[in-house]
């Protein structure tokens, strides 16, 4: 236990640079309230079906969106879907894209780029040539070939997503070991006779990792986002999954309502869009705020 | 002689994460025309912040709390003193670069690496001398054999007479920000690189004709740093503030800027304030001598007597700490750690590293008495 | 006096490559050439100015770079001239097998960046003996803390990051992580530049008292030539990747010969007002080792350069016993010195 002090000491300081951001705190709480509706979701809005509780409930299939009641708390959308429920169990879907893309992209990148700044030469060059090849590719454009190819369904973006989210981890990873690389401490292991891999696994990733955990939080948004798209193109979730992307797909065509109340079925869109503005808001206020703590030239006064 | 720039009892705080730094404990010192003040400490020891007091150009987050900042530019006349304390900020950009410059550590930071060499050099002029230069462009103008043709000269006489009556006028400056429109600062330009041509080839650089056109990554460290003292002393600034000018350059190269320090000394500039950790170096250059330790002045002294009679136990002991050409026996280290400044010690804030303490070290701040002939020590024992 | 290592005509040039196709243009002609003996015990000092090729020469002893040329001969202790090996030609991997990557160890300049930041005192000197022997658990804290106590630390400081210590406390902790592994040579690279003045002298007598201690062999890599006096028996400067002289110090502070070697001295700046400075400045500025000029490096800004010098490369040649000096008119230098600067 006394081996961890240093590291609760360390863990403590910076836990107060990330909260002492006001904005952190909006965005951690924001994290918090999602991940509490996430786990407490079979509580909050009871599955119909069960063995599937991604389904969303619909009691008739009336195409026009009825308003907020007593039934249903947030109204419900084109064909009676709640949107409660899906509001609900769209979070845990959120969490599932987010988290599942940019565990793999950040693995695959991290891996690729601490290969490619370590041993630099040969290696490096391909690497990075495949890498500009791999940029050269349109998130979307690939997404809906694969899906295409497939079929359509979640998973098949988050594999399409995940393909390609690698890229930019890679050139993040490699330039910060590349100023690592030169250290004066890289260069004292060297001379012990410290083998490469544990040279980049001991002093390297250590040190290096801020931008890419930085950016892996503001990823995770951006995910969302995407696969929010792709559903609302039609590639994403099947209709009636609860997923936000599909909610506003489903009142696509109830966005502007009739001329003399445009804002008549606002619920059917705002419900959905607004929780995929604050879950995006939320990571990526927490990004901001490890961002300003991992600065190293405020991090030591 | 007289004096020219005084401080009085200067308190500087930074205000980080940490708590509040005690950078600078009611520092006073003195530096008299045409005389050069070494200032000497360890890291922390807050000589640069004292130096950025008096240009008022103190990084955040830190600010100058109290004291006062006497200029006494007349040097006939010590009545007629300005505090910079109380001056305003206007004041003070005017008074930057034009009465008081400074120039540090490192010239590869101190030069925009876009701007040509000789461009940088008339920065200066053409900010503090937009007048000299208007008169010297219409008096090119007036001149029978300018070359431009009438209707052109005609315009540009009358633009530059009335830059000549009120450089800062509203009119002008709109001019110079639109892009065809500010065409008509070219003449003052020129005249300006013509003069910083002429300013370098004062500092012993040779072909300043070429030099000026070249770029800061075609210099070497050396002639950086010239060109560094080249802008700084552009518009003949009384007082130079050197911090720590050739901390970073080769032994050969400093001795180089050293002499050319001396040099323009006795020449252009009234006087140097010189901000170094090298004792040789001021032991060098400078007439006077102020140890500071910790955010406090220890001592003030003439160069010979501070090396010959040390009074303040830290200037003994840093004395001893260094290596010397005629070096006996083992350096005597200094036991302890510079203090942390959020908390410093109290009382005398080098007590608990000192081997002549007494009780009532820990207790009281020392003040500055003098112990000999313009010599100045702040410690309560002054031991012989 | 026994010898540790002997360089012979070693070089490290750095490629510059320029064109379409990144073919080699020139290089950078960092080491270029040089001869030296070191022998077991001594404190071998190396001063010059920037560009001349200290460090390199440092990190190419021991490895760090590996050579473009010559060889380093290492002569283990007690087997004589026969045992010895060319450590520039052997593979990394065989050094660390014959156990010789943990004889020759280096200290670096910045202890701010020489040490991980995220790593605990403790690691940071437990790593060199993990490499080299199988050591755990007790045992290892016992030797650890063995460690720091030698450089003046107490066992309190096992458990903290190095931003907890200030720069001298790094240093030490750097020089422990130095010594862990029993080295016989150490290459010191300006160990006290980045620190303040006062705990300068801390260092420097840590490092003396060290080398009596532990009866090792230091080559103290510096530009700072009052230290140089003061800790190193023996010096070389060195001038644009070659060595200009070699001799006991005593001997080249009191009587220099080269003129860079007067140079250098007379720009000192002396902490003693009664010193009567004679500054020989050097015109010109210190010429770039990508284009040493032909022939005597040092003739461009020699204030006594003659046609022979422009066209022939003085070799280090022994001008009387221990001193060795690198100038075509090393004979006559010291009076020409005396006629022109007094």
């Amino acid at each position: 236990m006394i081996a961890n002090h240093p590291r609760l000491k360390e863990l403590k300081f910076t836990l107060r640079r990330i909260f002492g951001n006001p904005l952190a705190i909006i965005g951690f709480s924001l994290l918090l309230f999602f991940i509490a509706v996430a786990v407490f979701a079979p509580y909050i809005a009871p599955p119909k079906y069960e063995h599937n509780p991604y389904l969303m409930p619909h009691k008739g299939y009336s195409q026009t969106p009825r308003p907020p009641s007593k039934q249903n708390i947030f109204g419900t959308t084109a064909g009676q879907y709640d949107i409660f429920y899906g509001a609900v169990w769209g979070t845990r879907t959120a969490f599932k894209i987010g988290i599942f893309v940019v565990c793999i992209a950040a693995c695959i990148g991290v891996i690729l780029g601490v290969i490619s700044g370590y041993y630099g030469g040969i290696v490096d060059e391909l690497l990075m040539r495949i890498v500009d090849i791999v940029f050269a590719i349109p998130l979307l454009v690939l997404t809906m070939a694969i899906v295409v190819a497939f079929g359509r369904g979640l998973d098949k973006v988050m594999i399409a997503l995940a393909m390609v989210g690698w890229r930019s981890y890679v050139r993040v990873m490699r330039s910060s070991i590349l100023t690592l690389r030169e250290l004066d401490f890289v260069q004292a292991a060297r001379a012990m006779g410290v083998s490469n891999i544990k040279i980049m696994l001991r002093h390297i990733l250590p040190n290096g990792i801020y931008p890419v955990l930085v950016m892996a939080f503001m990823d995770i948004g951006s995910m969302v986002v995407v696969a929010a798209f792709m559903s609302f193109v039609g590639l994403g979730a099947p209709k009636g999954y609860a997923d936000w992307g599909q909610m506003v797909a489903l009142a696509r065509n109830y966005i502007v309502g009739p001329p003399d109340d445009p804002l008549k079925y606002w619920y059917a869109i705002v419900i959905p869009g607004g929780c995929i503005v604050l879950f995006v808001l939320a990571w990526n206020l927490i990004g901001d705020a490890l961002r300003d703590a991992f600065d190293p030239k405020i991090r030591r006064g | 002689m007289s004096k020219l720039v005084e401080l009085v009892d200067i308190v500087t705080n930074f205000y980080t994460y940490e708590g509040t730094v005690k950078a600078l404990n009611r520092v006073s010192l003195t530096i008299e025309h045409g005389s050069s003040f070494g200032l000497v400490g360890e890291s922390g020891c807050g000589k640069s912040v004292t130096a950025r007091s008096i240009m008022r150009v103190v990084q955040e987050p830190g600010r100058i709390e109290g004291g006062s900042v006497l200029v006494y530019l007349d040097e006939t006349d010590e009545t007629k003193m300005i505090d910079l304390m109380k001056q305003s900020e206007d004041y003070m950009v005017d008074l930057r670069g034009n009465k008081i410059s400074m120039i540090f550590q490192e010239p590869n930071a101190a030069l925009n690496p876009i701007m040509s060499v000789g461009e940088q050099v008339a920065e200066s002029f053409l900010f503090h001398r937009k007048q000299e230069l208007c008169k010297k462009v219409l008096s090119e103008l007036n001149s029978p054999d300018c070359k431009t043709i009438y209707p052109l000269r005609k315009l540009l006489q009358s633009i530059y007479m009335a830059a000549d009556e009120n450089p800062d006028s509203f009119g002008l400056k709109l001019m110079s920000k639109i892009p065809v429109l500010k065409w008509w600062r070219r003449r003052m330009k020129q005249e300006a690189l013509k003069q910083s041509a002429e300013i370098i080839s004062k500092l012993g650089i040779p072909n300043p004709a070429e030099v000026v056109k070249l770029y800061p990554h075609n210099l070497s460290g050396g002639m950086k740093q010239r060109i560094v003292i080249a802008i700084a002393l552009a518009c003949n600034p009384v007082l130079l503030i050197a911090d720590e000018a050739t901390s970073n350059l080769d032994v050969t190269i400093q001795a180089q800027i050293l002499e050319l320090l001396r040099e323009l000394k006795q020449k252009e500039i009234s006087s140097i304030l010189l901000i170094t950790h090298d004792l040789g170096v001021v032991a060098e250059t400078c007439d006077r001598v102020g140890v500071m330790y910790a955010g406090n002045l220890c001592e003030v002294a003439d160069v010979k007597d501070l090396f010959s009679h040390p009074r303040h136990p830290y200037t003994r002991a840093l004395l001893d700490s260094v290596p010397k050409l005629s070096q006996e026996g083992e350096l005597k280290s200094i036991e302890g750690n510079v203090p942390n400044l959020v908390t410093p010690p109290p009382g005398c804030r080098f007590h608990p590293r000192c081997p002549y303490r007494k009780g009532i070290c820990s207790v009281e701040l020392p003040e500055l008495r003098n112990v000999g002939k313009n010599h100045q020590a702040a410690c309560h024992v002054l031991p012989e | 006096m026994q010898k540790i290592l002997e360089l012979k005509r070693l070089k490290k040039h750095y490629p510059i490559l320029g064109g379409v196709l990144r073919k080699k243009i020139s290089s950078v002609r960092a080491l270029d050439g040089i001869d030296l003996d070191i022998y077991r015990g001594e404190c071998l000092g190396v001063v010059g100015e920037s560009g001349c090729g200290k460090t390199t020469a440092g990190k190419t002893i021991i490895r760090l770079h590996t050579p473009t040329n010559g060889s380093v001969y290492y002569y283990p202790e007690g087997r004589g001239p026969e045992g010895r090996m060319d450590i520039a030609s052997t593979k990394i991997s065989a050094l660390k097998r014959l156990g010789i990557r943990s004889k020759l160890q280096m200290v670096f300049q910045d202890p701010t960046t020489s040490l991980n930041p995220r790593m605990l005192a403790k690691h940071i000197i437990a790593e060199p003996i993990k490499v080299q022997e199988n050591v755990g658990g007790r045992e290892l804290e016992g030797r650890i803390i063995g460690l720091l106590q030698l450089v003046g630390m107490t066992r309190d400081h096992l458990l903290r990051y190095p931003h907890e210590f200030s720069g001298g406390q790094r240093q030490r902790i750097a020089v422990a992580r130095a010594i862990a592994t029993n080295p016989e040579f150490i290459v010191l690279d300006e160990p006290t530049s980045a620190l303040d003045v006062s705990v300068q002298a801390q260092i420097l007598n840590l490092l003396k008292s060290l080398q009596e201690k532990l009866n090792l062999t230091y080559l103290f890599v510096t530009h700072h030539l009052l230290v140089v006096k003061y800790i190193s028996d023996r010096t070389a400067v060195m001038y644009l990747g070659k060595i200009v002289e070699l001799g006991k110090t005593r001997d080249i502070f009191s009587r220099p010969i080269h003129p860079y070697t007067h140079a250098l001295l007379s720009g000192i700046p002396i902490p003693d007002v009664e010193h009567k400075q004679h500054r020989i400045i050097l015109t010109g500025d210190v010429p770039s080792p990508v284009n040493p000029p032909q022939g005597c490096r040092f003739h461009t800004r020699c204030a006594f350069s003659v046609d022979r010098c422009r066209m022939e490369d003085p070799d280090l040649a022994e001008v009387e016993n221990g001193r060795s000096v690198a100038c075509h008119r090393q004979h006559e230098m010291e009076k020409l010195v005396s006629d022109r600067f007094g």
